[in-house]
C-alpha cells in the first residue's frame, strides 16, 4: 500500500475505535438518565423510600458514565476535522448546522443541569431538583435526535445542491434535510436500543444482588422494572428493526445484500441464510444454513419476489460482506435473547417466582452487557454496510480524509488506544465496583459529597434524611 | 443589509471568550493543584469547580462545532494543521475530566488521579496556547486544504504562547480560589495571584512584541498612523487594568481580582482581534472565503439567537445555586 492509503486505513481505524468506545457511554446514559427521572418521579409521587434509594444508587453510577461520555464525546467533535477534513469542508454546510444545534439544544442543557442533578439536591429542593434530572434526561434525548439526523443524512442524503466549490449546500428546506428518509427509523431504533441497554444492565445488577439476598427490596424493585422493560421494549425493538431494515432495502440495497449474504441475484425468491461463512473471493457463502425463499418473504412479503444481489453493484461500490453479515447476526441473536428473557420473566411473574428463580437471575446477569454488544454490532452493520462512502453514493471514504502523513495518524491512534483502555478501563472497573455494592435501605449520596456551601443552610426535609 | 458572516464571526468569537472566561479558571486550578496541600485544601479546590466544569467545557465544543457549521473551510484547514496539539489537548481533557469523578471513587489511587488532573489540565492548556501561536505565525495552505507537515505548528513562538496561556489560566485559577475559598488556601491563592499577575504581564509583553515580527500586516495594523492612536489604547488599558487588579488584590477583595484578571484576558483577545480581523485563518483565509452558504447561516442564527440567551440564563442559575464560599466539608 502507498502511504496515503495507509493514512486512510489508520484514520478509519481511529474513528471506528474512538466512536465505538464513546458510544458505549451514551448508549447507557441515555437510558439511565430516563430511568433516574422515572425513579425520582415515582419517589416524588409515592414518597416510597425505595425509589429515593435506587435514585441515589444509580446516580453515583450515572456520574461516572456521564463523565466518560463527555470526554470521549469531545474527541468526536474534533475527529471530523483532524482526520476527515475534506469531508468536513464538503459536508460542513449541511452537517455543521445540525451538530451546532446539538450543542446548543442538548450539550449545554445536559452539562448545565448536571451539576445541580449531582450536587444540588440540598440546595434547590425536591421539585427543582426533579426539573434538573428531567432536563438532563431530555438533553440526552435531544442529543440523540440531532446526531442521528446527521448520521442519517450521511446515509440517505437529500435536500442538497452541489456548489461550484464542490460543497454540499442546503437546498430550500432544512426540514427535508433533518427528517431525511432513514432518520425516523434510525432514531427510534437507536433510542429503543439505549433503553434496552440500560434495562439489561439494571436487570443484571438487580439479579446479581437477588442471587445473594432475594429479600433486598432495592434489588427486587430494579429487577422487576428491568424485566418489564424487556417485556415491552424488546418486541417493539424487533418490529422497529424490521422497519429499519425495509427502509435500508429501499435506500441502501447493497447494505442489505451484505447483511443477507446475497452475492448473487435471486430472480425467483431469495433464501434466508441463517448462518454460513461469507467467501468474498468466490462470491458465495460457504456452509450456508438457509431457509428457501424466506428472505424474499421477509423483505418483500412475497416468497417468489426477485431480490437483486451484489452482482448488480459495481465492484468498487460494494461494502465488505463478512463483517456486516456477522455483526448483523450478533445483533439479531441478542435481540431475540432479550425477547426470550422478557417472556421468561413474564412466566416467572405469573408463577410468583420472579425473585426466586436463580437460573433466571443467572441468565439475567450474563445478559447484562448484551445491550452494549448489540448496539456496537448494530453500528458496525450500518457504518460498514454503507462503505465505501461517507456521504452515501456521493462522497467516497477514500476522498474524505485529511492530508495527513501516516505516522501522524499512527501515533495518535496508538495514543488513543493506550489512553482509552487505561482510563476507561479503570472507569469501567469503578462502575463494576459500584454495582457490586448492594442497594441499601439508607443509600448514601455521592461519597465524600455532602453538598454544602458556607452561608447556605440546606433546606430541611430534602433528601438528607430517609424519606418516608 | 446585515452581513451574516460578520455576525457569525462575532458569535464564534463570543464562544471563544465564553470558553476562556469559564474554562480558563478550572484548567488553571488543575495547573496549580500540586501546590495545594493534600487533603482538605485539594478537596476544596476541586469542589469549587466540580459542579460547573462540564458546562464550562461545552463552550469548547460550541467553538469548534460553530466553526464547522459557520466556517467549514477554516475548520477543515485548521484542525489538520494543528493535528498534534489538538490530539494532545483532547487526551489531556480526557484525563482531567474523569479525574473529577475517579479521585472520589478510588481513594487508594487518589494521588494518581490528582496527578492525572494536573497533567491533563497543563497539557490541554499548553496545547491551546500552542494552537493559538501556530495560527498566528501562519500555516501553509494550498487550494482548500492544509499543505504543511505534521510538525509545522512547533516553533519558539508557539511554545511561548503555550506557556503564556498556562500562566494566564493559572492566574484565573488562583483568583477563582481567592473568591471561593477561605483561610490558608485563600491566602495561598492570593500569593500565587500576585506573582502570576506579574508573570502574565511579562508574557503578554513578550508575545505582543514577537507577534509584530511575524507578519508585515500585523506590524502595519498596530503601528501605522493614524490607526496607532486607536490601537495604542489596548496596551494602555492593559496597564490600567493591571493596576486595578493589584489594588483589588491588596485590599483583600474576594471577587474583584478575578474579574480584573478576566479583563486582562479580554484585552488580549481584543489585541488578537486587531491583529487578525477579518481573517479566520490569519493572513490566509478571510471569514468570507470560509463562510457557510447563506441558508446555513440563517438556519443556525435562528437557533443561536434563541438558545444562547437561554443557555446563559440557566448557566448563570447553576452558578448562583453554588454561589458563596466552598465549605470545608465541601461539596462534591
Amino acid at each position: 500500500m502507498i502511504e496515503q492509503e495507509w493514512a486512510i486505513v489508520l484514520a478509519r481505524i481511529q474513528f471506528a475505535f474512538t466512536v465505538s468506545f464513546h458510544f458505549l457511554f451514551p448508549a447507557f446514559s441515555i437510558g439511565l438518565a430516563s430511568y433516574l427521572a422515572v425513579l425520582e418521579g415515582l419517589w416524588l409521587k409515592t414518597g416510597k423510600g425505595v425509589y429515593a434509594n435506587l435514585y441515589r444508587y444509580w446516580l453515583k453510577i450515572f456520574a461516572v458514565v456521564f463523565a466518560m461520555g463527555v470526554v470521549s464525546g469531545i474527541v468526536m467533535s474534533y475527529q471530523f476535522g483532524t482526520n476527515w477534513s475534506v469531508f468536513s469542508d464538503k459536508a460542513g454546510p449541511i452537517i455543521g448546522p445540525l451538530m451546532a444545534y446539538e450543542v446548543l439544544t442538548a450539550f449545554f442543557l445536559e452539562a448545565g443541569f448536571l451539576g445541580v442533578m449531582l450536587f444540588g439536591i440540598n440546595k434547590v429542593g425536591r421539585k427543582l431538583h426533579f426539573v434538573a434530572t428531567l432536563a438532563v434526561a431530555v438533553g440526552t434525548f435531544i442529543s440523540a435526535f440531532w446526531i442521528l439526523s446527521v448520521n442519517s443524512w450521511m446515509q440517505t442524503p437529500v435536500g442538497y445542491e452541489i456548489g461550484a466549490n464542490g460543497q454540499f449546500l442546503p437546498g430550500d428546506s432544512w426540514w427535508t434535510i433533518v427528517f431525511n428518509p432513514s432518520f425516523p427509523y434510525r432514531l427510534v431504533h437507536t433510542l429503543l436500543a439505549a433503553y434496552l441497554t440500560t434495562a439489561f444492565i439494571v436487570g443484571a445488577v438487580g439479579a446479581w444482588h437477588l442471587l445473594k439476598d432475594r429479600a433486598n427490596e432495592g434489588a427486587r424493585k430494579m429487577f422487576s422494572m428491568a424485566m418489564w422493560m424487556a417485556v415491552v421494549v424488546a418486541p417493539l425493538q424487533i418490529v422497529a428493526g424490521d422497519f429499519h431494515g425495509l427502509n435500508t432495502l429501499e435506500h441502501q440495497p447493497a447494505k442489505v445484500m451484505a447483511i443477507e449474504g446475497h452475492y448473487q441475484s435471486h430472480p425467483d425468491g431469495a433464501p434466508l441464510i441463517l448462518f454460513g461463512i461469507p467467501n468474498s473471493a468466490e462470491q458465495r457463502v460457504d456452509y450456508a444454513v438457509q431457509i428457501p425463499k424466506a428472505s424474499s418473504l421477509i423483505l418483500k412479503h412475497d416468497p417468489d419476489a426477485p431480490l437483486a444481489g451484489l452482482d448488480t453493484i459495481p465492484e468498487a461500490d460494494r461494502p465488505p460482506v463478512g463483517i456486516v453479515f456477522w455483526a448483523f447476526r450478533i445483533m439479531v441473536g441478542i435481540g431475540f435473547a432479550m425477547l426470550g428473557i422478557g417472556l421468561w420473566s413474564l412466566f416467572a411473574r405469573w408463577r410468583g417466582r420472579l425473585y426466586d428463580w436463580p437460573l433466571l437471575h443467572r441468565f439475567a446477569v450474563v445478559m447484562g452487557p448484551s445491550g452494549l454488544i448489540a448496539v456496537l454490532a448494530g453500528w458496525v452493520v450500518t457504518e460498514v454496510g454503507r462503505q465505501p462512502f461517507t456521504v452515501y453514493g456521493l462522497l467516497r471514504t477514500a476522498e474524505s480524509a485529511s492530508p495527513l502523513d501516516a505516522p501522524a495518524v499512527a501515533a495518535s491512534l496508538a495514543a488513543f488506544v493506550v489512553v482509552y483502555f487505561a482510563v476507561f478501563g479503570m472507569g469501567i472497573w469503578y462502575l463494576l465496583h459500584l454495582m457490586k455494592k448492594p442497594p441499601q435501605a439508607h443509600e448514601p449520596a455521592l461519597e465524600d459529597a455532602p453538598i454544602r456551601t458556607a452561608g447556605i443552610t440546606p433546606a430541611p426535609a430534602v433528601l438528607e434524611g430517609e424519606p418516608a | 443589509m446585515i452581513d451574516l458572516t460578520v455576525i457569525w464571526a462575532i458569535i464564534i468569537g463570543f464562544a471563544i471568550v465564553a470558553y476562556v472566561v469559564m474554562d480558563g479558571f478550572d484548567l488553571g486550578i488543575g495547573i496549580l493543584f500540586p501546590f495545594f496541600k493534600v487533603g482538605k485544601d485539594r478537596d476544596t479546590a476541586m469542589n469549587s469547580i466540580a459542579p460547573v466544569w462540564d458546562g464550562n467545557e461545552t463552550w469548547l465544543v460550541m467553538g469548534v462545532g460553530g466553526l464547522l457549521a459557520a466556517f467549514p473551510l477554516a475548520y477543515a484547514i485548521i484542525l489538520p494543521a494543528l493535528y498534534a496539539p489538538m490530539i494532545a489537548m483532547l487526551l489531556g481533557l480526557v484525563f482531567r475530566g474523569v479525574a473529577f469523578e475517579f479521585r472520589w471513587r478510588d481513594p487508594a489511587h487518589r494521588a494518581f488521579w490528582d496527578r492525572a488532573f494536573t497533567t491533563g489540565s497543563a497539557v490541554a492548556t499548553f496545547a491551546q496556547g500552542v494552537a493559538l501561536g501556530a495560527l498566528l505565525q501562519g500555516i501553509t495552505v494550498e487550494g482548500r486544504a492544509y499543505a504543511g507537515g505534521w510538525w509545522e505548528w512547533l516553533s519558539p513562538f508557539s511554545v511561548l504562547t503555550g506557556i503564556g496561556l498556562m500562566v494566564g489560566y493559572a492566574l484565573l485559577g488562583a483568583c477563582w480560589l481567592n473568591w471561593k475559598t477561605e483561610d490558608a488556601l485563600q491566602r495561598q491563592a492570593v500569593t500565587y495571584a500576585g506573582r502570576l499577575g506579574i508573570a502574565l504581564l511579562l508574557m503578554i509583553l513578550a508575545i505582543s512584541l514577537a507577534t509584530l515580527t511575524l507578519e508585515a500586516r500585523y506590524l502595519d495594523r498596530w503601528l501605522s498612523f493614524p490607526g496607532v492612536l486607536a490601537t495604542a489604547q489596548v496596551p494602555l488599558a492593559t496597564l490600567i487594568v493591571t493596576f486595578l487588579f493589584y489594588r483589588a488584590l491588596r485590599r483583600g477583595r474576594d471577587a474583584q481580582p478575578f474579574f480584573w484578571a478576566l479583563a486582562l484576558f479580554g484585552l488580549c483577545l481584543v489585541g488578537l482581534g486587531v491583529s487578525i480581523w477579518p481573517d479566520v485563518i490569519p493572513a490566509r483565509v478571510s471569514i468570507w472565503e470560509a463562510a457557510s452558504p447563506h441558508r446555513s447561516q440563517v438556519f443556525m442564527l435562528v437557533g443561536a439567537s434563541i438558545m444562547i440567551p437561554i443557555i446563559l440564563a440557566y448557566t448563570a442559575w447553576s452558578y448562583w445555586v453554588f454561589r458563596g464560599k466552598v465549605g470545608h466539608d465541601g461539596y462534591h
